[in-house]
């Protein structure tokens, strides 16, 4: 599937989580925006690494990092613009994998899904943490060259 | 400072604190925000301790100490966005405490959503598009439309009917599950693995792990811990659901 394709569903599926998690109407856009550029980072990354935990990493770190602009840009939370893109990166496969599984009683490939979506979800988190940290160091060093002049 | 008014200071922080956990914003969030609003107000000392469900706030060592409970929790970013305007404009001291109150009470009482035929619309196209992300064939998107619109609109209904979460989750995965396995026994859809994993993407609680793991590395414990379990009762929720139709 190209990139573009990719980026034009990957737009559609963020912005309609937009819509389900009742973001303002005026940040749908980057919320899309957001998403999109996540996805093609994890796509991306994927591609070349073949490491699904690693591409998540990867997206969500953009994710973060982006939605910071953005929050800036419009002056509300992160959240907003960080919620509707992590959705597609999120292990939902893997955890309805996991679930069927362990309902089917095949314990061991449950045993293999769910970890693998906890280490997703986790990868995920700490791309989060990651892009906070150190949008908040660059803040700290751009407000201390502001001040020494 | 009047007795009253610093206890309005804790009203309000509760308020606040208590429509951000309600719609579903971090914990460290709500607890920053209810500090900002009391320092503000020249209760320097406060203490807020902020769970999933409830909220403990203490303005200083005179006052009462206030407890509320949180009863349901939904993700709702408009509503964190306003209080969160609202907070800042009272820290900046463009609006006074009492219409801070006010805003916020109207925040609560009524509050704009999408109509919820938009929303079921964004559910099937969001269903959709995931179908073709996680590489299916495009054959297989007409069902997932229907499944993912028709699941989302049974979970919000059955959710608002009964109040209990995880029964509206396990009857709408019975609902995608079994639009996908008959879709596919008619020739209409190809693979119903696939179909039911964009379907259900709308239900899949992905928010609730990621911010559960989120708030553990933050050293959130108790919100970490059961925010994971409430993601982990979806999830079975939806397992058991889908795994229902699929053993006939």
């Amino acid at each position: 599937m190209s990139y573009l394709f990719q980026g034009i569903l990957s737009f559609a599926a963020a912005a309609s989580f937009g819509i389900l998690f009742n973001a303002p109407k005026k940040s749908l856009l980057s919320c899309g925006l957001v998403g999109m550029t996540g996805w093609l980072i994890y796509a991306v990354v994927d591609q070349l690494s073949n490491d699904p935990v690693e591409a998540s990493f990867a997206g969500a770190f953009t994710i973060a990092f982006v939605a910071h602009i953005m929050a800036r840009h419009y002056r509300m939370p992160v959240i907003i613009f960080s919620v509707a893109g992590i959705i597609p990166l999120v292990p939902g496969g893997s955890a309805y994998n996991a679930m069927r599984n362990i309902v089917e009683k095949d314990y061991n490939v449950a045993m293999e899904y769910g970890s693998l979506a906890f280490m997703i979800s986790g990868s995920i988190a700490m791309g989060l943490v990651f892009a906070e940290i150190i949008t908040q160091l660059y803040l700290k060093v751009m407000g201390r060259l502001k001040l020494k002049p | 400072m009047t007795m009253t008014n610093s206890e309005l200071v804790v009203e309000c922080c509760l308020l606040a604190g208590r429509l951000m956990m309600e719609s579903g914003a971090e914990t460290y969030r709500a607890e920053d925000t209810m500090d900002r609003m009391a320092i503000s107000q020249k209760l320097t000392d406060s203490q807020s301790f902020v769970m999933p469900t409830g909220i403990i706030f203490s303005g200083n060592k005179t006052l009462p100490t206030k407890l509320v409970r949180i009863s349901s929790r939904t993700t709702d970013l408009e509503k964190i966005a306003s209080v969160n305007a609202v907070s800042r404009r009272l820290v900046k001291a463009e609006i006074t405490l009492e219409e801070a109150y006010d805003e916020l009470k109207k925040i609560e009482n009524g509050h704009r959503k999408y109509p919820f035929w938009i929303q079921i619309l964004a559910a099937s196209i969001a269903s959709g598009a995931f179908l073709l992300l996680f590489g299916n064939k495009l054959e297989d998107v007409p069902t997932a439309l229907v499944a993912g619109g028709l699941g989302y609109m049974v979970a919000n209904l059955l959710e608002e009917k009964t109040r209990v979460k995880f029964f509206a989750e396990f009857f709408a995965a019975i609902v995608v599950s079994f639009i996908a396995t008959l879709s596919v026994s008619l020739g209409l859809g190809l693979e119903v693995d696939k179909i039911i994993i964009g379907s259900v993407m709308p239900l899949v609680p992905g928010l609730l792990i990621t911010n559960a793991i989120r708030d553990l590395m933050a050293g959130h414990f108790i919100s970490g811990v059961s925010k994971g379990a409430e993601a982990f009762l979806t999830a079975f929720a939806i397992g058991a659901g889908v795994a229902l139709i699929l053993s006939f």
